[in-house]
């Protein structure tokens, strides 16, 4: 079966004042149908833009230098915005990360629900009202039919993310982008709008890329996951399997800086150092500062991504897989 | 087996010998328009202050005027045998000379006004700011209740009680700009009063009056000096409108205004001249000092990146 | 919302007030009353009949009492030109001023709206950056002068509107109105696109400015990601978002459209109030200016409230901060 998405070779650059900044460099992915892909990495590894491309969403100053992103086996780079038009909302949806920004603040929330309607699809106002009203009760919020006149910030932020995942998923879309979507919400919002996102993605059979710092969310909801580093995909497999034995020195890092992994009581473990700076030159592997396995060969040379197995790549010299001794952090 | 700590991209380096000013100076330089206009207005500063040395005409000499010469199209002959490169107006008045005296005035008056309602508002806002607390409220209280009320009309009414007259169309422009400039500075200094220095200053117990004038003005200047800029085209567009409505400066002493007005009569027979120059003049300068004060904003402003 | 238009209607009344008590203050206290509010053609007798009228013999705060209840009752003394009540004079004028300033309103937001979307939309090109330079042009020239301007091309050289005055009325409840009449309209074009231009100009600055933070917002994304085409995306979430500063710029200009149609109506002779004023400070009838005076603050403070009662109409968060208190 082939692949839903399937992301390329994909580069991302930004022009600024001091030169280009690739922000994602030669990114490779496939998503399936109906599956969850949890794309994981620090704030700046690259991953909100890869899922921005991927709805056609970079504007200048960025810009797709190479690469290509199938969507069906359709391409979708260099689209014209007419074409963007109408996959986005129809057959690709996106949701952002700060839900009290996401909703326009003057704008009623029925507005904001039958436009999105109306914009794949000839319908009459009282048809998308109901249409609304289903949808807003499918995300679990009461009384749907008053709500719908109410105004974006009379809701809390848990509900308006709610409001935007039902917007998003109207036309049961084939892919969910959800830009880390609970990082601003509460602790106990999150996990129930996790469980509620994860149905109901099921539930329309729609494929999850569900971008994230946090590898507790991850575990619970990927079926795959995916470790970006400084605009590489340096990681890839079955989440069980990358969560449980981690191929790449980074991955292994941030599993273990988990808080909850660490016993009571001790100095709470960390990956050393700080991410590179983008406009840095690129040569050699960009964790070799940083990683505890690191070798000389590692500073000349980017690794390339080798296969570990069914599913399983990896860009490192030396992976974990590899004998060698892992540093206690 | 090295814990090479990351080690991020130095910092650009700043050659701290180049002076803010410098900087400033070569942004400001980058817009042609801003460049040209500040050449166009030193042109016409030198132009208004040596016009009595190359001036054909005094007009304002009353001896000097013929009223034979009256209504000469531009580029006729006055009866002295001079030429009127822009006409004459009803009284004779060389129109050229008129426009040059006429600048004088109105420059006069713009800067002049603006010089003094910046002295007086800036120290009532940064005393306000600085002494807070009910004194505070109600000079603001009445900045504002001066500044919802239009300009216009408080210079109309105050020179309807006053009367006509150069130095008394420069007192109610001040009356009218003071609170303006009150309230630029009490917002700058409100900011500026938390900051360190002020904080260090006290503490050196500097008299207050050093502590307000010697450090806490100082540094609200900038966005100071753009309001003052802008405000200098409003007050001379003012005064000129203020002189076309007949309340302004006396007729003996034409500002470009007032010669629009008395060509304004004559504009539906074709005889454009009289007010159709003195406009050109006083529309140059009034665009002029707004692009300098449109790209000084810009230029001053560290939150925009050009 | 109840609450928040009484407490703003309550904060009005103050201010007409306060700057009423000035106005008396300026006449009665500081000046002479009688050389401002009296015909300088009466002789001693009438003189002393009017002091007596204005309750000049009686303590100070007993002639506020008397201004005030005459004022209430639109007595603000005689024109001495007119020879009728002050008020009823203006009063008479105050429909053509209204007309100019409203129909320079609407053309303020016609011109000034689009074209600064326009501007914020495309900031970086030549489109963009001459709508901003023509904006320094709309508020820096003098208005008189666009006026002159106007008048020379429309008027003199192509001929196709009128130089000045006001056109043809039809009676509408007893108020003349010239809006009615393809010739009033022609009358008001040129006089309502002057006083309209400076206001334009703040709008367009007001609506790129606007224009440009919005289009960063996630909501805009946001919308994008729905797949809403372009004139959606612009014409309400971005306009929407835009009006709120607009409409605070526009409301609180109105108050200076009008005080600057004096300017505009002695351009174009046009018979509004203001042109009442400027003849009326010529020929020194006095009472004509206190009175103007006195209901040019009533007219802003009314203004200022109504833009204040819309802001709360448009921005529904203002309204429910009022209730949560």
């Amino acid at each position: 079966m082939s692949a839903l998405l399937s992301v390329r070779d994909l580069r991302i650059e930004f022009t600024g004042p001091r030169g280009p900044l690739t922000a994602v460099d030669g990114v490779s992915f496939d998503l399936a149908r109906g599956e969850v892909l949890g794309l994981v990495g620090e704030s700046g590894a690259g991953k909100s833009i890869t899922g921005l491309a991927i709805l056609g969403l970079i504007d200048p100053p960025g810009r797709i230098a190479s690469g290509s992103i199938t969507l069906d086996g359709e391409e979708l780079v260099g689209r014209t915005e007419a074409d963007w038009r109408r996959l986005r909302g129809k057959a690709l949806a996106m949701i952002f990360q700060d839900p009290m920004t996401t909703l326009n603040p003057v704008l009623r929330i029925d507005t904001q629900m039958i436009e999105a309607i109306q914009a794949h699809e000839r319908v009459s106002h009282q048809a998308a009202h109901a249409r609304a009203v289903e949808a807003l009760a499918r995300v679990g919020i009461p009384s749907p039919r008053e709500r719908l006149s109410a105004y974006p910030h009379q809701f809390s932020g848990g509900m308006r993310q709610r409001v935007a995942i039902a917007i998003a998923l109207l036309h049961r879309p084939a892919l969910l982008v959800a830009d880390e979507p609970t990082t601003a919400l509460d602790v106990t919002i999150q996990a129930q709008i996790l469980a509620e996102v994860q149905a109901l993605a099921a539930e329309g059979g729609t494929a999850l890329l569900w971008i994230t710092h946090d590898l507790a969310v991850i575990a619970g909801l990927a079926d795959r996951v995916a470790v970006m580093y400084a605009g590489r995909l340096v990681e890839e497999g079955a989440a069980a399997d990358v969560l449980q034995s981690p191929i790449h020195p980074y991955t292994a890092g941030l599993i273990a800086s988990v808080p909850s992994r660490n016993a009571r009581g001790a100095p709470l473990r960390q990956i050393p150092g700080a991410p590179p700076s983008l406009l840095a030159a690129k040569v050699g592997c960009p964790f070799a500062p940083r990683c505890p396995r690191v070798n000389e060969i590692c500073e000349r040379v980017m690794p390339e991504p080798v296969a570990h197995g069914a599913g399983r790549r990896a860009r490192c010299h030396y992976p974990l897989t590899v004998a060698r001794e892992i540093a206690p952090a | 087996m090295a814990l090479t700590s990351i080690v991020s991209e130095p910092p650009a380096a700043v050659d701290r010998t180049e002076s803010l000013w410098r900087t400033h100076l070569a942004d400001f330089l980058r817009s042609p328009a801003a460049v040209a206009a500040l050449a166009a207005l030193v042109v016409l500063l030198l132009a208004a202050l040596l016009a009595p040395l190359f001036a054909p005409q005094n007009p304002y000499d009353l001896a000097q005027l013929d009223i034979m010469d009256n209504m000469v199209p531009p580029g006729g002959q006055l009866a002295s045998g001079a030429t009127a490169w822009l006409g004459t107006d009803d009284q004779g008045r060389d129109m050229l000379s008129a426009i040059l005296y006429g600048l004088r005035i109105s420059l006069f008056v713009g800067a002049s006004s603006v010089l003094i309602a910046c002295a007086i508002g800036a120290s009532i806002g940064v005393i306000a700011a600085y002494i807070g607390g009910v004194v505070e409220t109600i000079v603001m209280r009445i900045v504002d209740l001066q500044l919802s009320f239009p300009a216009i009309l408080l210079a109309l009414v105050l020179l309807a009680v006053f009367g006509r007259g150069v130095d008394k169309v420069v007192l109610a422009l001040v009356i009218v700009q003071w609170a303006y400039y009150a309230r630029t500075v009490r917002g700058s200094a409100l900011v500026e009063k938390q900051r360190d220095y002020i904080e260090a200053a006290r503490c050196l117990a500097l008299p207050r009056s050093r502590v307000i004038f010697g450090h806490l003005l100082p540094n609200c200047l900038p966005p100071l000096i753009v309001v003052a800029t802008v405000q200098v085209a409003h007050a001379i567009a003012l005064e000129a409108t203020l002189s076309f409505l007949g309340v302004g400066v006396p007729v003996t002493e034409p500002s470009l205004g007032m010669l629009i007005a008395t060509g304004y009569n004559y504009l539906l027979s074709g005889t454009y001249w009289i007010s159709t120059f003195p406009g050109v003049a006083l529309v140059i300068v009034i665009v002029a000092i707004n692009l300098v004060g449109d790209r000084l904003r810009d230029v001053l402003n560290p939150r925009l990146s050009r | 919302m109840l609450v928040y238009v009484i407490r703003r209607l309550g904060q009005s009344l103050l201010v007409v007030l306060a700057m009423s008590t000035l106005v008396f203050l300026a006449i009665y206290a500081v000046g002479n009353p009688i050389d401002i509010l009296a015909n300088p053609d009466t002789d001693q007798a009438e003189r002393d009949a009017i002091a007596h009228r204005l309750g000049l013999d009686l303590p100070l705060w007993a002639q506020f009492g008397r201004f005030l209840w005459n004022a209430l009752h639109g007595d603000l003394g005689r024109s001495f030109v007119y020879n009728e009540s002050a008020v009823s004079v203006i009063l008479q004028r105050l429909p053509a001023t209204m007309e100019l300033a409203l129909t320079a309103l609407v053309f303020s937001i016609l011109i000034g709206v689009p074209l600064g979307i326009l501007a914020g939309l495309k900031s970086n090109s030549w489109v963009g950056r001459s709508i901003m330079t023509g904006s320094i042009l709309g508020f820096s020239l003098p208005n008189f002068w666009i006026g002159l301007m106007l008048i020379l091309l429309f008027a003199v050289e192509l001929r196709w509107l009128p130089a000045g005055g006001r056109g043809a009325t039809v009676s509408v409840l007893g108020v003349p109105l010239a809006l009615l009449t393809i010739d009033g309209l022609k009358h008001l074009i040129l006089p309502a696109l002057t006083l309209a231009l400076y206001k334009a100009a703040l709008v367009i600055r007001i609506a790129q400015a606007g224009t440009r933070e919005v289009m960063l917002q996630d909501y805009i994304r946001f919308a994008r990601a729905k797949g809403l085409s372009a004139t959606r995306i612009v014409g309400v979430h971005v306009l929407k978002n835009i009006m709120i500063p607009v409409v605070t710029v526009i409301g609180l200009e109105l108050g200076s459209m009008i005080a600057f149609a004096v300017v505009t109506e002695t351009v174009f002779a046009y018979p509004g109030m203001g042109k009442l004023l400027i003849d009326s400070i010529g020929r020194l009838d006095r009472p004509i200016v206190v009175a103007y005076l006195v209901l040019a603050v009533v007219i802003f403070a009314g203004i200022n409230l109504v833009v204040d009662l819309l802001y709360a109409a448009i921005d529904p968060r203002v309204r429910l901060s009022e209730v949560k208190g």
